[in-house]
């Protein structure tokens, strides 16, 4: 058991936990952020991905201890002020979540890979560009949209998928 | 309709929390003092328990118990049941095994729960389980549907010689005889439809938490039915009488059928709680969840479709073997009789139909119903045998269809189904315009030019939803009525609270039904609160499963809604001084027709309240229930148009375009509604191409335990959705829906596999059309 | 996962004092694998050694034709590389399509060479470029360091540190993906360099990744796809799985090629 600190969502955070907790089990269990969900064990479906240091990681594949110093971004310290993100607001706007579970980590992989992409992101792009993101509900279709309405609203990508 | 009424495309009231990280699911539950399970389960796909050494997990630090099935025996824990009772053709019951929520005696599949182990930590929960040392004596196992019925397979349960749990027909096979017998053409076909993993993004789970002082249990849950769930765990497991037993299901990450059964975890979390005197908190693994949901389909059919010399059908024959795992699971008996054999019609006239269906017991997972269960079934045989018929007799797959459709309605099939509305054409009509299906032939010449296969495909769909009325279900062996329930509360300052039977778990719920609302009272949405997944808030109700909670759940708030409006008029009425005929209720106010007198509504509401001034006799307040039992299932139906390039060299399909007309009936908000079929699509496509769950044959083992090996749809494997609707309005419900949440999954399969083989002219190709698959295809 | 001692180390040479110190230790370099793997209870290091803040350990530099990329950097930053873009783009291509975005952001060369993973990139490049890993102790030659599945030639707590290659003529790497996990099925990077053809093939050969001399051979003489029409794929040493069987991956092998042979230009 060790004590782990780090910047979650603007805050100095420490907690105490063993050396081989997942950095997603310290931030559900330590500080209660549960919105950063766990869909699998073998790291593929997305839920769990957070930023740290300003890049999506997926945090089910991260010890909290490589995690300790950094800066963590969860789904619950995006919308600024409580004002929306715009890739919050585009998934509201065009209906992309139904259960809901998938979502905190789409909406973390969408706002990193409009980061990186940002004008030039196309359909084609966003959905290959997901292929670390399970979800079983929309069948993408309304993701893809979302994301690049938010692409647009951000800074100008090419035009929502019909 | 107005801007938040029926019909109006309006963003989700319940969106916030899930985008900001403020949903809350069962793993995200924390009860004071709360430990953690974790389950040992059988490594071996049938054995013999010969003793249980809980000695080393004891030891563990943090483990708190081990508890076994003697144990929950001895404590009087019913057996798992099946809710349906089938009647073989000879008159005899199914022969159903007992299933333990923890295994005594022997285990019968890979996953099968045998002990719990309670701890501090999940991690110490996990190394007490995997220290219980379990004296397993291996027996031979079987896992396919068709070796297992075979002579001399392994014997599963005692009481299913043969492994059979019933030989069911459905239709009269003298006639279906006669007509093959004089048939000008017939299609004949030996059809797979591979069995599949549900995978609902959130796991299920289960906290249970008895409160020795109050000799009172909670259970937060994954359920799609909470009081389905409290019900079958008073009534037949014994875990508490329904007063001392409550349920909830706060937000569940999607279900698609494998939700709705009450699995052997929750009921060993409750009574282990009991047992231990501690809140007792199970969360499945990914792979625990690929082991032990109950699986789909998995159904191995011969159809033969007979023709006239005008290309009429004149009768259906088929022959099911149904693979219903180690254990019968609570709708299992029900998926590959009433809710496929009675689809077999399709979309089509045939005065002819006879069904054979066998179910049989192998060394695997449960398989009871999945998203659509039993329909794309039938669906799949169907629109398959259809389109093979049409390559057969030489004519367009649209024409030979439309020839055949059903065209009149009320229309009686021979398999039960009363179809009471529809317009099959107009849906094959706009499918084809959407997807320009004549100009296929100038795409496939030009992908020809570039080296890949085109082919298109369709497919014309109905289904069953609804699943009602209650006595007729009954008189087919359901254990359970079929209806649901509501009850509209009006507050004393107007604002509403609709208590429904109906879970929402992705379906958007707290949006639609509150926009029925709205658009009964004019209110805005923002007044309504929509409450459910709770045994203490909520009445009675049944759930929310087989695309029911429209054309059931809201038509029990539509009647609830014409009681609260009853009482409503007669309290402005009476404060206007008018005739309660003349009062109408709009933009949240009542009105006395053909003057300016209105009243607002919050005051009529308060007046309800105030009891100062209302009439006389009349009860104060305003709350009015309903339990809708609908008159008829609904018939949602449409069409769906495939179009695929394959890939001759590696056999990779590439969707190229999807067109799904539907028809719904009345349609509360078109986006959600888009929102379901692109998400019954994907996994009907993720049917036709990805999805396969495997067993290995010798050790019985679950090769597809991950995501590493079980292909899940993913963004770039599928298309953009083209979505479009028709409609023909349900006359057996008041607000004239059909009911949308399935549709996508029945309808897309056949779609998918008729493109594909059309692409590659080798009609001999079984789902998954894995690249390999269709390589073999091109190639053998 | 099992218990597990976590230690961060700030230079090589405290990684390789912590790991000789360890019981049974791991070096954790992005983790990708490792993690998931003592997750799953399949391997259970008695300590890690995280090697992701040795700064040493990053970086690219291209000299001329010879690049060096260092062991700790990360599929994201290869992918995006405008050095590597322009030296070897078939390497950018192929980091950019490593696993998913959010793997590439922690997933490193040095890490995905040590695994051997038979279904891994990497290797194949590695091999067709002819590349030279450099540990903290020696230079090996890609031929000797790829032994078989999982295996490499590397001594217990030795750690990568870089690999270096010649930038090649032309090349190009063309992935086959398994549907279901996304690692590579078939892939195969085909190099045209100095020292003429080489062809890795990766996730196809029950052994991991090989070399198709065949191919090299045929390709050597006429750097074409048609050049390979004439050779053949013996599927006996193919690995055979639910998802592809070997007479399917020996039909990948040569149609990947192929492919990537057009790619090359």
């Amino acid at each position: 058991m060790a004590s782990i600190s780090m910047t979650v969502n603007g805050r100095e955070v420490s907690g105490d936990a063993e050396d081989r907790t997942l950095l997603v089990e310290f931030l559900r269990n330590n500080l209660g952020l549960t919105g950063t969900h766990v869909g699998c064990d073998t790291s593929q479906c997305g839920a769990c991905v957070v930023h740290v240091d300003g890049e999506a990681v997926k945090s089910c594949t991260m010890l909290a201890a490589q995690a300790a110093g950094s800066a963590v971004t969860t789904i619950e310290g995006l919308a600024a002020g409580g004002e929306l993100h715009p890739v919050q607001k585009a998934f509201h706007e065009n209906h992309g979540l139904q259960c809901g579970f998938c979502t905190p980590g789409m909406i973390m992989a969408a706002t990193d890979m409009i980061r990186r992409h940002g004008a030039s992101l196309d359909e084609k792009t966003v959905r290959e560009e997901l292929e670390g993101n399970i979800c079983r509900c929309t069948g993408y279709h309304n993701i893809v949209k979302s994301i690049l309405a938010a692409a647009n609203e951000m800074g100008g990508a090419q035009q929502a998928a019909e | 309709m107005g801007a938040e009424g029926i019909g109006a495309r309006i963003a989700r009231k319940e969106d916030k929390r899930f985008i900001t990280g403020k949903g809350r699911y069962t793993d995200d539950m924390v009860v004071p003092g709360m430990k953690h399970a974790m389950f040992v389960r059988s490594p071996h796909a049938h054995a013999k328990i010969n003793g249980i050494d809980k000695s080393a997990a004891l030891a563990v630090p943090g483990v708190i118990d081990v508890l076994d099935g003697q144990q929950l025996t001895e404590d009087g824990i019913g057996s798992l049941i099946c809710g349906w009772a089938i009647t073989s053709k000879d008159g005899s019951p199914m022969n159903m095994g007992d299933w333990r929520p923890l295994a005594t005696g022997k285990v019968r599949y890979v996953g099968d729960a045998v002990a719990i182990v309670v701890a501090d930590t999940r991690a110490q929960a996990r190394e007490g389980a995997e220290k219980v040392e379990v004296d397993y004596e291996e027996l031979p196992s079987v896992t396919d549907s068709t070796a297992a019925i075979a002579e001399g397979a392994p014997q599963i349960h005692e009481n299913a010689p043969g492994n059979q749990i019933f030989d069911w027909e459905l239709g009269d096979s003298t006639t279906v005889d006669a007509a093959l017998a004089s048939a000008a053409h017939i299609t004949e076909m030996d059809v797979v439809n591979n069995r599949l993993i549900p995978n609902a993004m959130e796991p299920r789970a289960a906290l249970g938490h008895y409160n020795s002082a109050e000799d009172h249990y909670t259970c937060w849950t994954t359920s799609q039915n909470p009081h389905v769930a409290r019900l079958v765990m008073s009534a037949f497991y014994n875990v508490a009488p329904e007063n001392k037993l409550r349920v909830i299901a706060p937000d569940v990450g999607g279900g698609f059928g494998s939700k709705i059964y009450i699995y052997p975890e929750e009921i060993v979390c409750l009574w282990a709680s009991k047992r231990t005197d501690v809140p007792v908190k199970w969360v499945a693994d990914r792979t625990e969840s690929f082991m032990c949901d109950a699986h789909g389909r998995d159904h191995v059919s011969n159809i033969k479709i007979a023709f006239d010399s005008e290309n009429r059908i004149t009768a259906i024959k088929v022959d099911t073997l149904a693979n219903i795992g180690a254990y019968m699971s609570l709708f299992s008996s029900a998926t590959p009789t009433y809710l496929y054999a009675t689809l077999l019609s399709g979309q089509y006239n045939v005065a002819n139909i006879h069904a054979n269906v066998r179910t049989v017991y192998t060394n695997t997972a449960p398989v009871d119903a999945y998203r659509g269960a039993g329909r794309p079934e039938a669906c799949y045989l169907i629109e398959r045998a259809m389109e093979t018929a049409a390559r057969e007799l030489g004519v367009d797959p649209a024409e030979l269809r439309r020839k055949n459709f059903i065209t009149e309605f009320p229309h009686q099939t021979p398999v039960i189904m009363a179809y009471d509305a529809g317009d099959f054409g107009a849906s094959l009509d706009a499918a084809m315009q959407a997807a320009d299906y004549s100009g296929f032939a100038a795409r496939k010449a030009e992908a020809a030019g570039r080296g890949k296969l085109r082919g298109i495909g369709l497919s014309c769909y109905i289904e069953a939803c609804g699943i009602a009325p209650s006595q007729a279900v009954g008189s087919l062996g359901a254990g359970v009525g079929l209806w649901e329930s509501a009850e509209v509360r009006v507050n004393a300052v107007g604002t509403i609270e609709v208590l429904t039977g109906s879970h929402s778990h992705g379906q958007g719920h707290e949006t639609t039904f509150a926009q029925l609302v709205a658009d009964r009272l004019g209110v805005g949405i923002d007044t309504v609160s929509i409450v459910h997944g709770d045994t203490d808030k909520v009445q009675m109700g049944m759930g929310t499963y087989g695309s029911r909670s429209g054309a059931v759940g809201m038509s029990a708030i539509s009647v609830a809604l014409d009681r609260v409006e009853a009482k409503a008029k007669k309290i402005a009425a009476h404060l206007l001084e008018a005739d309660e005929a003349d009062i109408v209720i709009e933009g949240g106010e009542l009105k006395v027709a053909g003057t300016d007198k209105t009243l607002p509504w919050f005051q009529m509401a308060l007046a309800a309240y105030t009891a100062h001034n209302l009439p006389e006799g009349m009860e104060p307040g305003l709350k009015e229930t309903a339990f809708f039992d609908p008159a008829n299932f609904t018939f949602p139906a449409g069409c769906y148009i495939c179009e695929v390039e394959v890939d001759p060299d590696t056999g990779v399909t590439d969707v190229i375009q999807f067109v799904a007309a539907d028809d719904f009936g009345t349609i509360i908000n078109p986006m959600i509604v888009e929102g379901q079929v692109h998400g019954g699509v994907a996994q009907g496509i993720g049917q036709a191409l990805l999805e396969g769950c495997a067993y290995d044959p010798q050790s019985g083992q679950l090769l597809t335990a991950s995501y590493m090996d079980y292909t899940m749809p993913r963004a770039d494997d599928l298309p953009s959705i083209d979505v479009s609707t028709t409609k023909t309005e349900s006359p057996s419900n008041p607000l004239g829906m059909k009911g949308c949440g399935e549709a996508g999954a029945i309808g897309s399969p056949p779609a998918v596999i008729n493109a594909i083989t059309d692409a590659i002219g080798n009609n001999d190709l079984t789902m998954p059309a894995t690249p390999q698959a269709v390589w073999a295809a091109i190639n053998g | 996962m099992y218990k597990t001692n976590y230690h961060r180390a700030s230079s090589v040479e405290e990684a390789a004092s912590l790991i000789a110190g360890a019981d049974d230790g791991k070096l954790l370099a992005g983790g990708q694998t490792l993690i998931p793997t003592m997750k799953q209870r399949l391997a259970a290091p008695s300590d890690v050694v995280d090697l992701r803040h040795i700064a040493d350990l990053k970086g690219i530099s291209v000299a001329g034709s010879q690049v060096t990329i260092g062991a700790g950097t990360t599929h994201a930053d290869v992918a995006n590389s405008a050095e590597i873009r322009s030296a070897c783009p078939a390497l950018a291509d192929l980091a950019s399509h490593i696993g998913d975005p959010h793997v590439r952001n922690m997933g490193t060369i040095g890490g995905s060479i040590a695994n051997n993973d038979p279904a891994a990139d990497y290797p194949a490049a590695m091999v067709a470029l002819g590349a030279t890993i450099h540990t903290n102790s020696r230079e090996i030659s890609a031929d000797d360091f790829f032994v078989g599945m999982f295996e490499t030639a590397l001594n217990d707590g030795e750690i990568i540190t870089a690999v270096s290659f010649n930038a090649p003529e032309k090349a190009a790497y063309q992935k086959f993906p398994n549907p279901a996990s996304r690692y590579a099925m078939t892939g195969v990077f085909v190099a045209k360099g100095a020292g003429g053809v080489r062809v890795g093939v990766t996730g196809a050969g029950s052994d991991g990744v090989f070399r198709a001399t065949d191919m090299e051979a045929a390709l050597g003489a006429n750097f074409s796809g048609g050049a390979l029409d004439a050779t053949s794929v013996d599927s006996s040493g193919m690995l055979s799985d639910l998802h592809g069987s070997s007479d399917y991956r020996a039909n990948l092998v040569k149609v990947m090629a192929r492919r990537a042979v057009e790619a090359a230009g």
